[in-house]
Order: C-alpha cells, then structure tokens, then sequence
C-alpha cells in the first residue's frame, strides 16, 4: 500500500482542535458497570475528578459542590476498549492511499511504527468515540514479513495527542497468510521468527556486525525491547496446533511478554493456554471454518477459554466494523442461555471489551475500568450498552467530554427530510 | 479490517452484490415466473428444476407467544398452528387438540428470515481460491450465468444461517465485478445433495446488476470497457438495445445471454442492481424506463436516504445493511438511520446481509436500524420492523405468495425465538420449513452438519 502524507491532513486537525479542560463531575442514580467483569450496581455513582476516577459505587456521596449529571435511567460503564484495531490509520479501507494499515512494498518491517500514521481526525475514530469506544489497540498488518511492526495504544479524544501508548508491542504472525508471506510454509514462519530474535539478542548484545544478518539494523533494534521482555509481543494464531506453537515460544523464550491474538481454534488448547498465563485476544462470534486454520471455529469460543480461566477479550480484528464491538459482547450473553454454548456473563461480557484488553496490552487498572485512579474514560448510556438497541449520550475521556457529532451524523441531520423548496441541499449545513 | 480489504480484493467475495427486486407485486408475482410458466415454447425455461420436497412435520401448535406475523403486525399471547407444511392459522384461543403443543409463553414466533443477498455456495467456506464461483469477471457483461451452477450444497454457511439465523429462503447471486453479473437463484434453506434439491420451488429468477466502483475497477484495470462510471451506462445501454433487437429475432440460433435480458424485459426475471450510490440510482431508474424493464431492488443502496422519494415513487426496494460505511469510497455517506428515513419516506425496506456471518443476525441489524430511527425521532413499530426481513424480503424476490408472513395457506417457514428476535440476547430456538422442524437448539440431532464437516473437529459443536 502506498503511504499516504498524513501529516498534512494532521495539521489541519490539530490547527482548528479547541483546548479542552478535564472536569470535575458526578454522575448519580445510574446503573454502573465498572468493567472489571462484576455485575451492574443499580443507583451508583461515579466521582471523576481531575482526569480520573475518583469513586465509585452504591453508597459513594459526592461533594454537593461538584456538577452532577443525572443518571437516572442511564447505564454508565468505562470507555469500552478496542483490541486490535486498525483505527486512525484508514480513511476508506478501498482507497489505497488512504489506507496505512500496511507497507507492502517498505524496506522494515519490525521497525515500522503505527504512531507518526495515526489521524486523530479520521471518521472511523469519530465514529468510534460515538459509539463509545474510548481506546484502542492499534496494529498495523504483516505484508512483506511475518513482523507487522509496532502497535500503540491510543485514546479517541478529539485532541491533537492520541497516543496513550507508543510502541506498546510488536506484531508478528503465524497464521495461515503468515506462512505464505515467510515463504510458503509454516516451517518458514518459525525459522524467521527464531532467526529474527537471535539476531536482535546479538544486536542487543553488541554482537551484531550487520554482515550476514537477515534483519536490517532498523528491524534488529527494534527487536531489542520484545528479547529484553520490555515490549509485548503479539502473536497471530488460530489453529490449536499453530497455538501450542506459541505456548512453546514462550517456553523456549522465557523473557518474552507474548499475547495471542486471534486464537480462532483456542477453545481446544484452553487448558493449556491458562496455565500458560498467555492473554488471549480472540475470535468472538466467527463460527465457520473459512480457513483451514478456524476448522473447530465456534461462537462458544470465548466462552471456553473464560471457563477454563483464560485472561481473553474479544479481538476487534475480527470485526469488519470496530463500532459493534458491544453487539459482539452483547451475542457471548445470549450464548449463555443456549444448550451446549458457552457464553459470558453480562459483566464478564463487558469485560471482554473493557478491562480484559487493557490487561492484556499491560494497562490493567489504568483504562477500561471504573475504579478510582483509572482515566476518566466514562460513557453513559441511554439503556443497557450492551443491547443492539442503546447508544452511547455522553462520552468522556480522561475526563474531557467528547463531540460524538461526524460525518454520518452531519449526513443525518441534512437528509432528515428532503425539502429542497428553498434552496438545494447543499445549503443545509 | 482485513476481512474488507479481502472482499474489495477478491471483488466478488462478499461487498459485491446487489440486487434490487420488486415491490409491486402484481407483475412481479411468482406466478408470472419464468420457471413455471414458459412463455416462448422453443425451448424449455426451466431445464434444472426444483426437485425439493418439504420434509415430513407433525401438526404443532406454538402456544402464548409473541407473534410478530411478518406483516408488520403484532400479535401478543396467541397461537400459532402448523399444519400439512403449511401455517392454518394465527391468533387466540385457537382449538389445538390434535397438535403437538409447544408451549411458547415469554417467546417469540415470525416468519422464517428471509435474506435477499447472499453468497452462500457461490463463495461457500472455506474461503478458498478453488470455491472462488461467484464472479464470472472475464466479460463485463454475462447475463448468460446463472448462479445455481455455482452453488455448493455443502457450504457449512447454510447450517449457520439456519441455526444461528432462522434462515428459511435466500437469494444467491453472482458477484458485482460485471455490469450484468447473471441469474440469481432462491433456495429454501434445506440441506440437500444438490442444488436443485435446494431451489425454491415457483420463484422467479432475478438477474444481477452491479453499478460503480467494481465493474469499472475490473474492466478498466485491464485497459477495456468500462472504465468509467459513463463507460459502465455505455455497455448497459448497448446491451440493452441489443436485447430488443433480438427479440424481435427469428430465434433460430439460441442466445442464453440475450434469453435472459428478454425475461427481463418480459417481467418475469426481476432485476437486483447492486448500487451504493443515489445519483446511479437515480440515473439506473431512467435507464430502465429508456428500455423498458423495471429495477425490483437496489442492494447495498447505503445512499437511498438521499432520494426516499424518488424510491417510493418508482415502487424500487432497498435491500441494505444497518450501518456498513467507509469501507470503499461508494459507501462513504452510509449512514444508520438509511433504513428509518426510508420507511419515513414511503419507501421499500428490505434488510440484507451479502455476508456469511451477517446472515446469521439479520434480526439484530434490522433492530440496530430500528434503533438509529428511534433516536432521530422516527418510531417504527416491532412488527414493522421484522417485516423488513420477512415479508418484504420475500415480496422483492416475488415469493411473497408462498412465503414471508404467518397467514393461512402459506408455507410452514417458522422461527421460535428464545425471547424479542429485535434483542441481542435472543437466539432461534426452533425452525420449522415447511413445516418439518429442522432445528431445534435442544436436540443436538436436530442440527444440520455439512459433509465438509465430518469426521472433523468440532464436528456437530453448536456453532
């Protein structure tokens, strides 16, 4: 794909973004869902101050001082969390030079940053923001190597600063696609993955000379943090025997930080994925076999690995649109009352879209819960978020209220009848 | 993410398609079908019949619950009686000695869902190249395809759609990288050793269409026409007029491309248009009135919103999804209230999924839509609602006799939802076709498993 200049288009963004205060507030007589997989709290509060939670819970009593929003009949729950995800780096999938997802025809390959591409502006984190998506996973895709490069960890504010998190993790994987880009084979895709960190120990090491490496120098320095088990290394995975291969790694690589990413035959290694400890980040409702690697795929599949005491959320990936994230979550619940499915709890559900991501990328406690020392990423809801009917009304992030007008809303507003008798559309705005 | 950029890709995979069909029904209807009926004696319309028969069924009455009839109209603690393959009636206090009772208090009844889009068998999983049947894009016009020599019966999407979905007919047509991608086929959603023990028996063939982005991209990429969207209107209209032409031909030689443009413009193959956008729409409609056929329904119309009125008033649906934008530069304006000002605007709503997973929660993008309206202030009605992937689905794809709402008489094609089939936590229970139960969640022998499936694992799994 070809690169888009997307600092021109950032510029603009950050030339027009109005200065935004965190504020101090309250929200009262809510249902609250903290996140962190327990069940709604009927008439709570929640205290957010300074940019962070402050309280929450049934019998918290805010400063009568503080603004208080009414809750009353909302369901108030943390900002929902997004992993992995390709937002801000797309404007329309279709239109290449819109699309920085991936660097087919780049030199690097672990070097490759998604931070310098991420538009705060785009639509698709606009839309996002307003169907309450808070933060995300971002990722780029692997195209010339089995390494897609650097991931951050953003937030949807309509600000000029959306990394939370750069550089928060390498992508590499051993999927299916994987093995055809390492050469044809999943004997490739391990020879490349063990080669490549073998070469970023020795550059790490001071042993690396450049001649007869593999890895340009970019790529081995980058590597250095993911050996040195500061940077997380996410893995694609989906067939149970391409994931037994990553819990050996881990094995085999005690230093590294590994994350599973898509796990679509993990039901079946659930066991041995919990003792691994290894956070899973899976397919949620992809049920049939559309490759040969997702022959046992099931919706029941988180719901397996969460019963087997896998740390798993739903992988956004697998989503073709990041904003029903919560219509997947909602679908684990119904599974529940289905014979012989496994489904989630609605507090694990949530969860799974909330705390559970943010654990796995390593910001347990700072985003996707409602507990006190947590952004203030609060969204309120005009009935249960998880149901395909509610919306997102109200929309914080680390305190900050956020527009949830975009594009598709402007269209709304402009074709909400099609009077023209004045003056032609065009005029409307 | 990814999963888009394969279907732009690959082209046909699943963002392809798009149809329209008909509302009117009088013309339209399944009795004017080319099928049944053939109209030029010189050869036979109908040379892969339907060879499907309803299964066996027990006379079952569904007792106290919500009944949303397909109509759009909404019946609350009332029973549902099927009978012989067929519904014999709806409502209360009906007489069930003699019937399987079911007790239904707290759940939920409609119509078998019904998709207008599907790719189901022409782009069956697993998604391989060698199953990749769903475009024929060496020619930019192909009406002489037809859809039903793709499909694969064994495609696992079938089971899944059934199960997950409740759903009882689908339409499956060829992809949109040709202006004139060919035939469609409906199918009742019966698992069969071949397609034509699958074909939905007397519904009328429609004929694909595809507007914009992809015929040009595919054509245009390889240095021939079209290559513009002025190029794309170009080579319709000259097929077109070279369709007249022939009719008024002796015939002697047979043209199967030119054989089904004349069913078209007979009336009895109903056009399915795949368009994105409301200035093709708009200039697709005076297209057909300069050549004399009708468009039954726009598919993926995610800009109707923008010409409501014109839709109403040409009598053509809009077979859509809830909230899909931004994924090619045509659906860019996609918006999720598409659905509700259309039915403020008087105009055909039909739900669809052109896609192998969406197919399995219709339900649940018809209530998102719902949903979208609601907020803006334009309150639809349950019922309303189910009937966009009911009866008006069955309507634009000219079955709307034979199936799409619980009336008497019509086929036995039921979904006993586990609670309001507008909710996310509500799943199909029981689905009956015909009235023989082909699902039941709680009898795992009631389950259908694709040969693809067995001896493999999670063979039989719930899914």
């Amino acid at each position: 794909m070809i690169r888009a200049s997307l600092l021109a288009a950032s510029a603009t963004a950050i030339a027009l973004a109005a200065p935004a205060m965190a504020q101090d507030f309250a929200i009262t007589n809510a249902t609250v869902a903290t996140g962190d997989g327990s069940a709604p709290i009927a008439n709570a509060t929640v205290v957010v101050r300074g940019g962070k939670i402050a309280a929450v819970g049934a019998d918290v009593r805010p400063d009568p001082s503080l603004p208080t929003i009414d809750g009353t009949g909302r369901w108030v729950t943390p900002g929902l969390v997004a992993a992995v995800t390709t937002l801000g780096l797309v404007d329309v999938n279709g239109v290449e030079s819109s699309n920085d997802t991936s660097a087919s025809r780049a030199r690097f390959n672990a070097a490759l940053d998604v931070t310098p591409a991420i538009n705060p502006a785009s639509q698709h984190i606009k839309v996002g923001r307003a169907n309450g998506i808070t933060r995300a996973v971002v990722s780029g895709g692997a195209s010339n190597s089995i390494f897609a490069g650097q991931g951050a960890v953003i937030d949807l504010g309509d600000d000029p600063s959306p990394v939370t998190k750069a550089k928060a993790f390498q992508m590499v994987t051993l999927s299916e696609s994987g093995a055809r880009i390492a050469g044809g084979s999943r004997k490739a895709s391990h020879a490349e993955l063990r080669n490549a960190l073998r070469e970023a120990q020795d550059f790490a090491a001071g042993r690396w000379s450049g001649d007869g490496n593999l890895l340009t120098r970019a790529d081995a320095e980058a590597l250095g943090p993911v050996v040195a088990g500061t940077q997380q290394l996410f893995i694609e995975a989906h067939r149970a025997s391409d994931i037994r291969t990553v819990i050996a790694l881990g094995k085999e690589f005690p230093r590294l930080r590994l994350v599973l990413v898509g796990a679509t035959e993990g039901w079946l290694v659930a066991q041995e994925l919990a003792a691994s400890g290894i956070p899973v980040m899976a397919e949620s409702l992809q049920d049939l076999p559309e490759r040969f690697e997702q022959i046992a795929a099931t919706q029941s599949n988180i719901g397996r690995m969460r019963a087997a005491g896998v740390n798993v959320s739903i992988n956004a990936d697998s989503i073709r649109f990041t904003d029903h994230l919560k219509q997947h979550a909602g679908n684990l619940v119904a599974l529940g009352r289905m014979s012989g499915a496994a489904g989630l709890s609605w507090g694990e559900a949530l969860a799974t879209i909330s705390s559970r991501p943010a654990e796995a990328v390593g910001m347990g406690g700072k985003i996707g819960v409602l507990k006190p020392g947590a952004a203030g990423d609060v969204v309120i809801w005009d009935g249960d978020p998880l149901e395909v009917s509610s919306g997102a009304v109200q929309v914080f992030i680390d305190g900050v209220e956020q527009p949830l007008d975009n594009h598709r809303t402007r269209l709304r507003d402009r074709y909400r009848d099609l009077d023209e008798s004045d003056l032609p559309k065009a005029f409307d705005w | 993410m990814p999963r888009v950029t394969r279907a732009l890709a690959g082209l046909g995979s699943a963002l392809a398609l798009a149809a329209c069909a008909t509302t009117s029904g009088a013309e339209a209807g399944a009795e004017t079908a080319s099928a049944s009926k053939p109209v030029s004696p010189q050869f036979d319309k109908n040379p892969y019949p339907s060879t499907y028969r309803p299964y066996p069924g027990v006379p079952t009455a569904l007792v106290g619950a919500t009944v949303f009839d397909g109509t759009g109209a909404q019946l609350d603690n009332a029973t549902v009686l099927l009978r012989d393959g067929k519904v014999e009636a709806v409502g209360a206090g009906l007489n069930t000695s003699g019937y399987a009772v079911i007790d239904a208090r707290g759940k939920f009844v409609t119509p078998g869902v019904i998709d207008i889009h599907s790719h189901l068998g022409d782009y069956p999983t697993p998604s391989v190249p060698a199953h990749s049947d769903g475009n024929e894009a060496t020619s930019p016009s192909t009406p002489d395809v037809w859809s039903e020599h793709s499909v694969w019966p064994q495609d696992p999407g079938f089971t899944r759609a059934l199960a997950n979905g409740g759903v009882t007919s689908l339409q499956i047509l060829p992809g949109s990288a040709n202006l004139v991608g060919g035939r469609t086929v409906t199918l009742k959603n019966v698992p069969s050793r071949t397609v034509q023990g699958m074909k939905f028996p007397g519904a009328p063939y429609g004929m694909k269409m595809a507007c914009g982005e992809n015929p040009k991209r595919v054509y245009g990429s390889r240095n021939r026409m079209p290559s513009t969207r002025m190029g794309n209107f170009a080579v319709n209209r000259q097929t077109w007029l070279d369709a007249k032409a022939y009719a008024k031909d002796d015939k002697k030689k047979r043209d199967l491309a030119k054989e089904t443009l004349q069913g078209v413009l007979e009336g009895e193959i109903l056009v399915h248009n795949h368009c994105y956008r409301a200035d093709e729409m708009a200039l697709v409609m005076d297209m057909a009135k300069e050549m004399g056929y009708r468009v039954t329904a726009f598919h993926h119309a995610v800009e109707s919103y923008k010409i409501g009125d014109l839709l109403r008033e040409n009598d053509v649906c809009s077979a859509i999804w809830a909230d899909w934008y931004g994924f090619k530069m045509e659906s860019y304006d996609g918006i999720p209230e598409n659905a509700a000002l259309l039915q403020q605007a008087g105009a055909c709503v039909v739900i669809h999924s052109d896609d192998e997973n969406g197919i399995q929660r219709l339900n649940q993008e018809a209530a998102k839509a719902q949903a979208a309206g609601a907020r803006m202030g334009i309150a639809i009605p349950d019922g309303q609602v189910v009937r966009w992937f009911t009866l008006n689905a069955a309507k634009a794809m000219g079955i709307d006799s034979m199936t799409g709402s619980l009336e008497p008489g019509k086929m036995g094609d039921v979904v006993l939802w586990n609670g309001d089939p507008l909710s996310v936590y509500s799943r199909p229970e029981k689905v009956w076709v015909d009235g023989a139960l082909l699902f039941d969640a709680d009898d795992p022998e009631r389950r259908p498993v694709s040969d693809f499936e067995l001896g493999q694992q999670g063979e039989g799994d719930v899914k």
